[in-house]
């Protein structure tokens, strides 16, 4: 753990890169076209680093997460997507499910531990 | 405040206090659980929620706190994850401008900081039936209850994560991957979605086991390039 001046520094730093894009928005709108292929790439990019970032984070988690079973984590996400599906698409349903079972899951695990 | 942008103002606010705040309130509430694993304070977790305002971006920073990559890796992964803000506020913008009374830059530029995946999509589908003038306040009204809530369930988060059993804070602990994870599998309704959510988490698990620290910035670059010509060849020859 980096010490809290560093944090905040970084904090800051990572508000103000997110800011970039959101400043940039304002600054060019009416004057670029947000369907071109530049826009499309990133797109891309931001969704795929999102889906790598949970991806990472219920495969191979740090923190509390990492005490929990990777089988549990992903039957978890299952069960979660299924019940908002059932529940046609309603997220709470999903998270309550998915929550559910993997808190029951690690239940019966610690039974047998 | 003349009494029609107060109405919009609080229509705004009003729409939000539903089911967008609550959605928003359990992606923070897992936000403020985690944060607090990581070893944030209070302040640092509503900091992070005030100055990012990107959940996405927020959770790649603990990430890669976690991970201890590097400092450069860190801002730019970041500022990656928020890239889909340019588009939207190249968007929504042109929406409020103009009108009667002239708004001026800054109070744009401000007003960019409130945009977020939520705001922006509702925002979008609101704004053909009202006026610029009620649209302006309608977007502030809904982003304040949508940054108020976030703020509140992210605190409540954090302060819970110490006073659950150990095993419902492990169920806490998952709620926010729970509910990215739910929201993009669910959305993925497009050819280029789903390839850069595969290829996204492809590339991200590959270079997990090689590179920890670059895997998120990997996943975005490699997976969303190959996501994105997938995609144009796709176009192409359809």
């Amino acid at each position: 753990m980096r010490d809290a001046a560093d944090l905040w520094l970084l904090l800051l730093a990572c508000g103000a890169a997110t800011y970039l894009w959101r400043g940039l928005g304002v600054l060019l709108s009416g004057r670029l076209n947000p369907h071109s292929a530049m826009f499309e790439w990133v797109s891309c990019v931001a969704y795929a680093l999102v889906a790598g970032l949970i991806a990472r984070i219920i495969v191979a988690p740090s923190g509390l997460l990492a005490q929990t079973a990777l089988v549990d984590r992903l039957f978890a996400c299952a069960v979660a997507f299924i019940a908002y599906r059932i529940a046609r698409r309603n997220m709470f349903v999903g998270l309550v499910c998915g929550v559910a079972f993997f808190v029951g899951a690690a239940y019966v695990r610690s039974l047998f531990l | 405040m003349n009494p029609q942008s107060g109405r919009a103002f609080r229509t705004g606010a009003h729409e939000a206090l539903g089911v967008p705040a609550a959605v928003l309130g359990a992606g923070f509430l897992g936000y403020g659980s985690l944060a607090a694993d990581a070893g944030y304070s209070v302040w640092l977790t509503l900091a992070a929620t005030l100055a990012i305002w990107a959940l996405p971006g927020q959770l790649v920073l603990l990430e890669m706190q976690a991970g201890e990559a590097a400092i450069a890796a860190t801002v730019l992964a970041v500022s990656l994850s928020a890239a889909r803000f340019f588009p939207m506020t190249l968007t929504l913008l042109p929406l409020m401008r103009g009108g009667g009374r002239g708004r001026r830059l800054w109070q744009f530029l401000l007003a960019a900081q409130l945009v977020s995946m939520t705001t922006w999509a509702v925002a979008m589908r609101r704004f053909s039936d009202m006026d610029i003038e009620s649209r302006w306040h309608y977007f502030l009204g809904f982003s304040a209850v949508c940054v108020g809530s976030a703020a509140v369930f992210a605190l409540v988060g954090q302060l819970l994560i110490g006073a659950l059993p150990p095993l419902a804070r492990f169920g806490l602990a998952l709620l926010t991957p729970l509910y990215f994870f739910v929201t993009l599998v669910g959305e993925a309704q497009t050819r280029s979605s789903i390839t850069a959510l595969v290829c996204g988490a492809a590339t991200a698990l590959a270079l997990h086991a090689v590179a920890p620290a670059w895997s998120l910035l990997g996943a975005g670059f490699i997976g969303g390039t190959a996501a994105w010509l997938l995609q144009r060849n796709h176009a192409r020859r359809g």
